[in-house]
């Protein structure tokens, strides 16, 4: 048998050295002939003697150049059309490099995007050709069209050559933080790209990574996972802040995205959390039953009832992958089953079955892929689909290899209460035409006769009949099988071994009689009479057999000649001698080995002495196993899983930690800049509020149905927030002065933060406590424990002092030590009141405690026009990089142009019309304020006026209260604050009223998106400096000669945008910044007036996209001016 | 991810190829083409082949193998999934996805590919944002474009690629606004010999086509939601509504796509509407075997089989029939051995059956197991689960479009055992 073995894998390797071999071959010949041809091409046009298809083809070549250089644009497309043509044959088609890369500044969008097609194919060969291109892409990448951005993007970034890796570099960093997420998917694209063409990139691009994960548009976030995936699928802790952020956005995701995030997350759960398994874990079928119904409770129980807790993090993902189950992508689904298989809690693991079984109703692959990972399962967790058993039913329609994986499924979910139904399934299996699966139904019925001993006998009774079988393939399975499970138990069954000798006749196939030989030596003293005959009749046909029973045939004979040497020893020796003269060495080798083993002669006595036990010891009986059984080393789902060896790029998954790293990685916190004070500005002056209040968005989560009040109390503690912000918005309403708005402003973004970080307050009390602890240490200028606290104490010594008591019960249900700077200038500026709040904020903290479980008290401002709903609070706000010198200040001029939002015909009585105030918006400082002016013309009143839906569905609108009713012929004026997010694309959204629905849309001119700001002259010149080159636009415009004086230049440039004037020392240079209201990017502008009434503005910003269309406005005012 | 992608046709010719990466050499092919050769049937061909350097993952669709070249780790239904979307878009753009149809529109097939995967990764896979991006060859289309030189390719980013309603387009205006939905279960069944039913199981789909203006919202309730026990989305649909009040809340795609598809649970006992009777008998020894089948309705509620379509593979050993139909027509091919009865509409009061003689081949034993017998059939006005769609609900919009539902059954999987 061994020899046998050692001589098939030898046999196999050849054949695979062999084959490896013709292949390698077959590809040098390949490699060989496109030489030719291309050497060929070159030769034909000079040589024209012979007219073989070559010539034709570079005829038809020709023609192309000519089309493609000709003036007319239908020629051009009409050639690149056939020389995609080509592209796609795999013709050759690297000599129209030239005449094609000359179109690629073409104004016709399809023979732009056919050129490109050509470009990303070509450029890698001919490289120098193809950097005449690049400053064609360099230029659309400052296009205001975000499609012809990202596409130049998509194509210079897919240009493998090495030369321009700075070039793709710069462009992917600008392009990580433009203004449309379409064009940052694309740069999380192209971060691969850049990746594989040059790795010595890398942290560079994981910095660009760092910044795109941050990124909450779910547009990019399947995209930049991939690349991270790809580029340091190491750096984990990249993951820790956005953790959140992605179990949250998940569903929003696009599918393919959805595919990427959730491997990548079950990979960093594997290191974050520990094993929910119990150590005890025996899979308990009722227990899950049960658990189907209400896996909530009953988790929640059973995490109170064990020592192990589940990290709410841990839960917060596998509760967020479940919806992804009923995902009409294959792939999404798969990846969910691979998730909770391998990191949920093994009773909950079940919930994926269905959604498994219904994927097999898919197509043919998909059907292979899944019955392969159902296979691996099946084989640990019986129970998990048991109940579908009849789902793989094989029907004779089925391609074989879906058939044997039906197979083997079946066999693994075989046990003592089905088997009968199996093993009636199999009967008919066997009869099946296709004998490859007949053959492997034996072996099946072969495994569950050794797995299950009630049904042993039966079985091999059964199998036993087949022997009678015509088919030989199905014969010698049978044979096969037969010694397998004999050996197991050999003791009772010599008349099946009588039985397979009288039919070893009309057996041909050598593995069969090799099977038979093999138990007729090895039990030969249960059937004394016959092996001697059966080993007479091998002496006979000894040399027309086939190798393997040749060799058996000798293990048989030296068997016999132990036991029953009287019968025997000639013929023994007759085989001997045939086979010491065989032409194969195995066989010669053997038969030496044997008489030496058994013949006693005077050399080597001391080892035939132990002959009868080398050859006769007992042999264990086979294992028949499932070859799914080692599987599971793999992550299901893999392409590794599939092909059963580890591809490469495979990531292994980790082990559970023993312990738990660190939890709190997680938790999103503010990161404090430290700031200067610059009291020279005055109390007018306020920075921004720190960065990453977006990331916090995320934290929020939904944790709901944590605690027993948990979600309760988030929602109180947002809502009564939200309200706090919204008698703030009333005050400035009344007061009109920018510094009340301005603090309201703050506060809002602080109630924001409430409102995001009330999940941790919710999740257990326990961290509760430790989180604040944690932050004070953490930033040691933050003392006092409260910051809303804080934002509080500044409202009283602003606002009438009724407001305390709504701030004192706002405080109730919150519990936040977070500074910002906002906070610290209060603290300064009021430090004589400082004292008192501590104390005061102390005794706060504690009543949170309790708070969690009452609901806050309603705030008497309930019926504030501007109260901001809870949605708008969840928005993230933005980072802002914006020096402590710069601050935003009041408009320099607001103008009184009022737009249609909704024409009184339109809306059946209702007008409605927009104007933006320039005021630094309330709700959020990344919104702009939108002031609506709401008319009814009817003659009745209008009731519930509303905001309904909204597309972008992402747009970030903060709606004004509901307007109960509106009187004919009265009018009303609301707020709303957009957030744009810098880009000058409508919102639209559904203004409603009780009855109808108004699709509206607001276009922003860009100047709007803009808040202005104040800085000195040298502050503006240090920014400038800081924006060069790629950041600055600017352009020569002739204006009127009576316009040059100061006043009219900057009445113009305030009309377009809402910029701030910077004092200048130069009466003809003149200057203005602002600073964009989304991401807070710095806008400088300079208008330069010089002789011959010419001026030159310049633009330095880093959005050059919005730089070069507000350049383009301020032609067009200045100009008309 | 995705490498390079190789259409290959049944006789094993690459007629179109795509890269996406670095250029990938044809000869990786031959690994493929090495399995097709050991494969018997097309089906055959493993999905999954490793090769030393790359690994061919394929589909086989309307007789094309569309075979993606991966170089490292990926989820392999990934892949797949993404192939059949190719397919799915080539056939929603030119109608069929033969050979003849992608070596025709070349360039639109390009095109769509660059659009489809940028670096190996999906990029648009909707068919409404694709259709904005490039427009789908029509006759017209094509006779203005080589006039006017006016193009395919859309100029604008499709307004559905922002925002959070990807599957709908933005500005869609029609004179007649219209909703129909097409309930279509299909019955995967297995019956034994005797005539009982061994596995049975509906699943269905709901196919929408939805022609409404603006951005209407629709919600879809019906009588017996608890009928479903797994079901599936489209992502327009609300989940969370759903998994609450058992509602379909979504807003639709533009034109058409599919809603839902469901299992109905297996606990119910599904009514089988058609049953066999047969009697195929090979003698040993004899060449000649006996054929005879009878089909009859059985629990169709009242409504009619129609398109009713036998077809069996025969064994090897069976050189021709000589069989007569009461109805229909049937045709036996002796190469593949199949045998295919096209029976029409089932009378009740005149069964349909086949009858006649096969033809053996001489001295051939006789083989061990009697054909199995695939059966298609559809019925029309009746969803055999007994879904019923209570009401559908227009909200966001002022008009009244048309409504329309239909039911219909068909055969899946069905076959009987002999």
């Amino acid at each position: 048998m061994n020899g046998h073995r050692g001589f098939s894998v030898l046999r196999s390797e050849a054949a695979g050295a062999v084959r490896t071999a013709l292949v390698s071959a077959e590809n040098l010949q390949l490699t060989l002939k496109t030489e030719l041809s291309q050497e060929e091409q070159h030769l034909t046009p000079h040589t024209h003697t012979n007219g073989g298809p070559d010539e034709t083809h570079t005829k038809g070549n020709d023609d192309l150049k000519e089309m493609l250089e000709s003036n007319k644009e239908s020629l051009k497309l009409e050639a690149m059309k056939r020389v995609v043509g080509l592209i796609a044959k795999g013709k050759n088609a690297s000599e129209l490099f030239p005449a094609v890369v000359k179109n690629v500044a073409s104004k016709n969008i399809e023979l732009k995007k056919l050129v490109y097609v050509y470009l990303v194919r070509y450029a890698e060969e001919q490289q120098d050709l193809a950097l005449l291109s690049i400053s064609t892409f360099q230029k659309a990448l400052k296009d205001p069209n975000q499609l012809i951005r990202a596409s130049a993007l998509r194509v210079l970034s897919s240009i493998r050559v090495p030369i321009i890796v700075p070039i793709m570099m710069l462009a992917i960093k600008e392009a990580a933080s433009d203004m449309s997420p379409y064009v940052r998917k694309t740069s999380a694209h192209a971060i691969q790209k850049l990746y594989s063409l040059d790795q010595d990139q890398k942290e560079l691009l994981i910095e660009v990574i760092e910044k795109l994960l941050k990124d909450k548009s779910t547009l990019v976030a399947g995209s930049v996972v991939m690349a991270f995936e790809e580029v340091c699928p190491d750096r984990i802790d990249l993951i820790h802040k956005n953790y959140r952020k992605l179990c949250n956005l998940l569903v929003d995701v696009e599918e393919w995205g959805q595919v990427v995030i959730i491997s990548m997350l079950t990979r960093y759960a594997r290191t974050q959390f520990t094993s929910p398994w119990k150590e005890d874990g025996v899979f308990d079928e009722h227990s899950e039953r049960a658990f189907y119904e209400s896996d909530e409770e009953k988790t929640r129980d059973e995490t109170e009832a064990k020592p192990y807790m589940m990290d709410p993090d841990h839960r917060l993902l596998l509760r967020n992958t479940k919806p992804l189950l009923q995902s009409r992508n294959t792939a999404v689904v798969m990846s969910v089953a691979q998730l909770y298989w391998h990191l949920a809690p093994k009773n909950e693991v079940s919930i994926v079955t269905k959604s498994l079984i219904r994927l097999l109703r898919s197509h043919r692959e998909v059907q292979y892929i899944v019955l392969q990972n159902i296979a691996t399962m099946s084989i640990q967790r019986k129970g998990m689909f048991e109940p579908y058993m009849k789902s793989f039913y094989v029907r004779s329609t089925d391609a074989t290899h879906i058939k044997s994986l039906k197979l083997e499924i079946l066999t693994s979910l075989a046990n003592e209460a089905n088997i009968s139904t199996i093993l009636r399934e199999f009967q008919t299996y066997v009869k099946s035409q296709d004998k490859q699966f007949a053959a492997g139904t034996i072996q099946a019925i072969g495994r569950c006769a050794t797995n299950i001993s009630e049904v042993t006998d039966t079985c091999l009774n059964g199998l036993v009949l087949l022997l009678s079988n015509r088919d030989e393939t199905v014969v010698a399975e049978s044979v096969v099988v037969i010694r397998k499970l004999l050996q197991t138990q050999p003791t009772q069954h010599s008349d099946i071994i009588k039985h397979m000798a009288k039919l070893f006749d009309k057996i041909t196939v050598p593995m069969a009689r090799a099977s038979i030989l093999w138990l007729m030596g090895e039990y030969c003293e249960r059937v004394p009479k016959i092996a001697p005959d059966v080993l007479r009749k091998m002496a006979k046909s000894f040399t027309s057999e086939e190798d393997i029973v040749k060799l058996q045939t000798v293990n048989l004979a030296a068997k016999l000649y132990l036991t029953n040497s009287k019968q025997t020893k000639l013929l023994t020796q007759y085989i001997l001698n045939l086979g010491k003269y065989d032409q194969n060495y195995d066989i010669r080798d053997r038969t030496r080995f044997i008489r030496q083993l058994i013949v006693p002669n005077d050399k080597n006595g001391a080892l035939s002495k132990y002959a009868h036990r080398i050859l006769l010891a007992p042999k264990p009986a086979p294992v028949l196993k499932s070859a799914y059984k080692d599987r599971d080393r793999y992550q299901l789902g893999t392409l590794s899983h599939t092909i059963n060896t580890k591809a490469s790029g495979y990531l292994e998954l980790s082990d559970w930690p023993a312990v738990a790293p660190d939890q709190s990685v997680r938790n999103v916190e503010v990161i404090e800049p430290v700031k200067e004070w610059a009291p020279s500005l005055g109390k007018t002056g306020k920075s921004k509020p720190a960065k990453s209040s977006d990331d916090k968005f995320y934290s929020d989560s939904g944790e709901e149905g944590k605690g027993p009040g948990s979600s309760s109390s988030a929602d109180d503690s947002s809502s009564s927030s939200s309200e706090e912000s919204g008698s703030d918005a009333e005050s400035r309403v009344e007061k009109n002065s920018s510094q009340s708005s301005e603090e309201s402003d703050k506060s809002s973004s602080q109630s924001e933060k409430s409102s995001s970080e009330s999940d941790s307050d919710s999740e257990k009390k326990k961290r509760k406590t430790k989180t604040p602890l944690q932050k004070k240490t953490v930033k040691p200028t933050a003392k006092d424990g409260d910051s809303d606290e804080n934002g509080n104490v500044a409202k009283e010594a602003n606002s009438s002092s009724a407001e305390e008591s709504s701030s004192d019960s706002e405080s109730d249900s919150d519990t936040h030590t977070d500074s910002d700077s906002g906070t610290e200038h209060k603290k300064k500026t009021k430090s004589k009141a400082k004292p008192k709040v501590e104390v005061k904020s102390m005794k706060e903290v504690c009543l949170l405690d309790l708070g969690d479980f009452t609901p806050a008290p309603v705030t008497q401002h309930k019926s504030s026009v501007l109260s901001p709903s809870l949605l708008g609070d969840l928005e993230g706000l933005s980072l802002s990089n914006v020096s402590s010198t710069i601050q935003v200040r009041g408009p320099a001029f607001v103008p009184e142009k009022s737009h249609d939002l909704l024409h009184r015909m339109t809306g059946k009585g209702l007008s409605a019309q927009y104007q933006f105030p320039r005021q630094p918006c309330l709700y959020q400082p990344t919104m702009v304020s939108v002031q609506i002016s709401l008319t009814n013309t009817t003659d009745h009143p209008l009731e519930e006026i509303h905001i309904g839906d909204r597309s972008p569905t992402g747009l970030n609108i903060h709606c004004f209260n509901t307007i109960e009713s509106l009187e004919p012929e009265a009018s009303v004026t609301v707020f709303m604050g957009i957030d744009f997010n810098d880009s000058t694309q409508a919102a639209n959204f559904q203004l409603c009223t009780k009855e109808d629905h108004f699709s509206v849309s607001i276009q922003p001119a860009i100047g709007e998106l803009f808040l202005p700001i104040t800085m000195t002259e040298l502050d503006f010149r240090k920014e400038q400096g800081k924006l060069l080159g790629m950041n600055e636009s600017s352009a020569t415009i002739t204006m009127a000669a009576e316009n040059m004086t100061s006043q009219p230049i900057s009445r113009p440039v305030a009309t377009v945008a809402n910029l701030g004037v910077v004092p200048s020392g130069q009466d003809n240079v003149h200057r203005f910044a602002g600073k964009t209201a989304s991401s807070g990017a710095v806008v400088l502008v300079t208008v330069e007036l010089r002789e011959s009434s010419t001026a030159l503005i310049t633009i330095n910003t880093e959005k050059s996209v919005m730089g070069s269309m507000l350049l383009r406005d301020l032609k067009l005012a200045l100009a008309q001016a | 991810m995705i490498h390079s992608l190789f259409l290959v046709n049944s006789s094993g010719d690459i007629f179109l190829e795509k890269h996406w990466k670095s250029v990938v050499s044809r000869s990786v092919c031959d690994y493929f083409f090495e399995a097709q050769e050991r494969a018997s049937e097309p089906e055959n061909v493993p999905p999954v082949i490793p090769t030393p350097h790359h690994y061919l993952i394929s589909v086989l669709r309307h007789r094309i193998y569309f075979v993606a070249v991966i170089q490292s780790e990926v989820p392999p239904l990934f892949v797949i999934e993404f192939l059949h979307r190719v397919v799915d878009t080539f056939q929603d753009y030119f109608g069929v996805c033969t050979e003849a149809a992608i070596k025709d529109n070349v360039v639109v097939v390009y095109e769509l590919l660059e659009e489809m995967l940028d670096n190996g990764f999906p990029l648009a896979t909707e068919s409404n944002i694709l259709k904005e991006l490039i427009k789908p060859p029509t006759i017209l289309r094509t006779v203005v474009n080589t006039i006017t030189g006016s193009t395919n390719v859309g100029e604008q980013l499709p307004t559905g690629q922002l925002s959070v309603v990807p599957w709908r387009r933005t500005g869609v205006k029609y004179t007649n606004n219209e909703a129909y939905f097409d309930v279509v279960e299909e019955i995967d069944a297995i019956i034994d010999k005797s005539g009982s039913t061994i596995t049975a199981e509906i699943q269905g789909v709901i196919d929408a086509c939805v022609k409404l203006t603006g951005m209407p919202d629709l919600t879809l309730s019906f009588m017996n939601p608890r009928l479903l026990d797994d079901v599936s989305f489209h992502p327009c649909v609300r989940f969370k509504r759903w998994e609450a009040e058992r509602i379909l809340s979504f807003i639709p795609p533009d034109g058409n796509f599919r809603l839902l598809s469901y299992h109905v649970s297996c606990q119910n006992l599904v009514a089988i509407p058609v049953y066999v009777k047969h009697n195929i008998t090979f003698r040993e020894g004899s060449s000649q075997g006996r054929f005879e089948l009878t089909l009859g309705p059985k629990q169709t509620m009242g409504k009619g089989l129609e398109a009713v379509i036998i077809s069996s593979q025969l064994p090897r050993g069976v050189l021709n029939t000589n069989l007569n139909p009461s109805q229909g027509t049937y045709n036996f091919d002796p190469v593949t051995k199949l045998l295919s009865w096209d029976v029409g509409k089932i009378n009740p009061q005149k069964l349909p059956s086949l009858k006649g003689s096969m033809s053996l081949q001489a001295g051939a034993s006789k083989p061990d197991e009697n054909p199995t017998i695939n059966i298609q059939f559809k019925i029309q006005q009746s969803a055999l689960s007994g879904l019923k769609v209570n009401r559908l609900d227009m909200y966001g919009e002022k008009y009244k479009p048309f409504k329309g539902i239909k039911y219909m059954t068909k055969a899946g999987k069905f076959q009987v055992r002999t």
